[in-house]
């Protein structure tokens, strides 16, 4: 089985959000980078699917030269390739959808798999893009995949239930975090992934009809707590504040 | 300008929606007949010739939409929380930010962030009928083995994160938490390292909840982690670090140990109660 994953780097963002001076970005200049927690679900159950049964896993993304790193990564627990969209720019969900088409057109993946959603910008949208370009049938908000033959079986969470589904391979899927847990890349698969084929390619950056203009830092952040104690003697008044409040 | 709003059963976020629909023109209520067929059903919304198609920023209306706007080959703005002209505001990090953009778009196609705005009155809802066109749709519903209250609709939270230390240590988590008759909830790091399973993560990625008390135990307050949180009315952490990040997200602060924090309150409330 021949798949695709679609990955985004994105900064880890830890306990506060400080932006650029021009609000077009977030300042990263001291934050690592990872890719989306839904995308690392997608690439480890790739790799659970060719390990059990054989195939290829392509990662690719659309981002900077950087993000080969994060492409790296997805070789080092067990991708066998990397397309790598290089632009220095954000591009709409839109355009993304449209250069992810063009790259992947001529080959013939038998499952594309994707991120729900990235971290970041949140668009809910590209996995569906691909998938109505290419005409092949699409699921999304996916915690279970199964493979049967010619056709994949899936389930989606609605609120403690699941609901089902069905759709003929080729496929393009959304998948959630909770999907599976992914390993970490061990040692030798990092210097395994330093070998492995990467495919960069320039695009250039269509006119955005989602057209970023730029971020704001929501109001109400940085609330002053009460201090309730220090240590076990806090005990008492937290459980006034619990009465207080309705819930002891 | 003519506006559809798609409405889901029962679903106060199609009502919150309905605000910000009206904002734009005059709005007609819609909904789907039969089993859930997002493409087909997108079929039926695009062909209503409406000027703005909008929806709730739910699971199932940021789906549909998405289809409805590659389907029209228009832009698509998720979890709006405000518009004015053709500029948008929407959510990104799952709350944490707020970007303004343009929306080139003709219909204009957005969601409507979830909670960032009060319902509107409902409306009378028309049904529509949409064709199996042959796209996956839902063929079954299995229910959940759920036992214990869920961690969504839970009124109190107690949760754990990296400072708990293992999977073992949770017990004391459990154990305030079933005293308030509340659910269990942790951070990604404790369902990264395999302590927890991912049903119990709080966080952008895991469950949002709207408890009335939030208790916040051993969690340093990453962005991804209050995305879930901040539903809550009021947030209880208790922390080692008096500088940690959740503090600037809570209202009630407990400097200290969890490890002895946490049982001091469980024997606090036997107390109390007299048990």
């Amino acid at each position: 089985m021949k798949i695709l994953c679609c990955v985004k780097r994105v900064p880890i963002t830890g306990g506060k959000m400080v932006l650029t001076d021009d609000a077009q970005s977030l300042e990263t200049r001291h934050l690592g980078f990872t890719i989306s927690p839904h995308e690392e679900c997608a690439v480890e159950e790739a790799v659970r699917i060719v390990e059990s049964g054989g195939g290829e896993v392509v990662v690719l993304t659309l981002g900077p030269a950087e993000a080969e790193e994060q492409l790296r990564d997805c070789m080092a627990i067990g991708a066998d390739r990397g397309i790598l969209l290089r632009t220095d720019e954000e591009w709409d969900p839109q355009a993304t959808a449209a250069a992810i088409v063009d790259a992947v057109r001529d080959e013939s993946f038998d499952l594309l798999l994707f991120g729900n959603e990235s971290a970041d910008a949140g668009n809910y949208q590209v996995p569906i893009r691909v998938a109505s370009a290419l005409g092949l049938p699409v699921v999304t908000g996916l915690k279970k995949i199964e493979l049967l033959g010619d056709r994949a079986r899936v389930e989606r969470d609605v609120g403690g239930a699941r609901d089902v589904y069905e759709a003929p391979l080729p496929a393009v899927l959304g998948v959630l975090e909770g999907l599976n847990l992914p390993r970490y890349p061990s040692v030798p698969g990092r210097l395994r992934a330093k070998s492995k084929p990467l495919d960069v390619r320039d695009v250039s950056r269509p006119a955005s009809k989602l057209e970023k203009l730029r971020l704001v830092v929501p109001a109400g952040q940085g609330k002053q707590a009460e201090i309730l104690g220090h240590g076990a003697d806090a005990a008492p008044r937290v459980v006034e504040v619990m009465q207080q409040l309705g819930v002891a | 300008m003519s506006v559809l709003l798609f409405v889901e059963p029962e679903s106060e976020l199609s009502w919150q929606a309905l605000g910000l629909a009206q904002q734009l023109g005059d709005v007609r209520a819609v909904t789907v007949e039969g089993a859930y067929q997002p493409a087909a059903w997108a079929a039926a919304l695009a062909a209503e010739g409406a000027d703005a198609i909008v929806a709730a920023g739910s699971d199932r209306g940021n789906e549909l939409l998405a289809h409805v706007a590659a389907r029209l080959g228009q832009p698509f703005a998720a979890n709006v929380t405000a518009i004015a002209g053709d500029t948008v505001t929407r959510v990104r990090w799952g709350g944490s930010l707020l970007e303004e953009a343009r929306l080139h778009g003709s219909p204009l196609v957005l969601s409507v962030a979830p909670h960032t705005r009060a319902a509107a009155a409902p409306l009378d809802v028309e049904t529509l009928h949409a064709p199996d066109d042959g796209s996956p749709k839902v063929l079954d519903t299995v229910s959940e083995a759920g036992g214990g209250v869920s961690l969504r609709d839970a009124r109190v939270v107690v949760s754990g994160g990296r400072g708990v230390g293992s999977s073992e240590a949770f017990g004391i988590i459990e154990e305030l938490a079933g005293l308030l008759g509340g659910a269990v909830g942790c951070s990604r790091v404790v369902t990264s390292a395999g302590w927890r399973p991912h049903t119990d993560q709080v966080g952008q990625t895991g469950t949002k909840i709207s408890a009335d008390l939030y208790v916040a135990c051993g969690i340093s307050g990453a962005t991804q982690h209050i995305a879930g949180a901040k539903g809550a009315k009021k947030i209880l952490a208790i922390n080692t670090d008096p500088e940690a990040p959740i503090f600037a997200s809570a209202d009630y602060a407990v400097i200290g140990d969890l490890h002895e924090v946490v049982p001091a309150i469980t024997a606090e409330l036997r107390k109390v109660r007299g048990s």
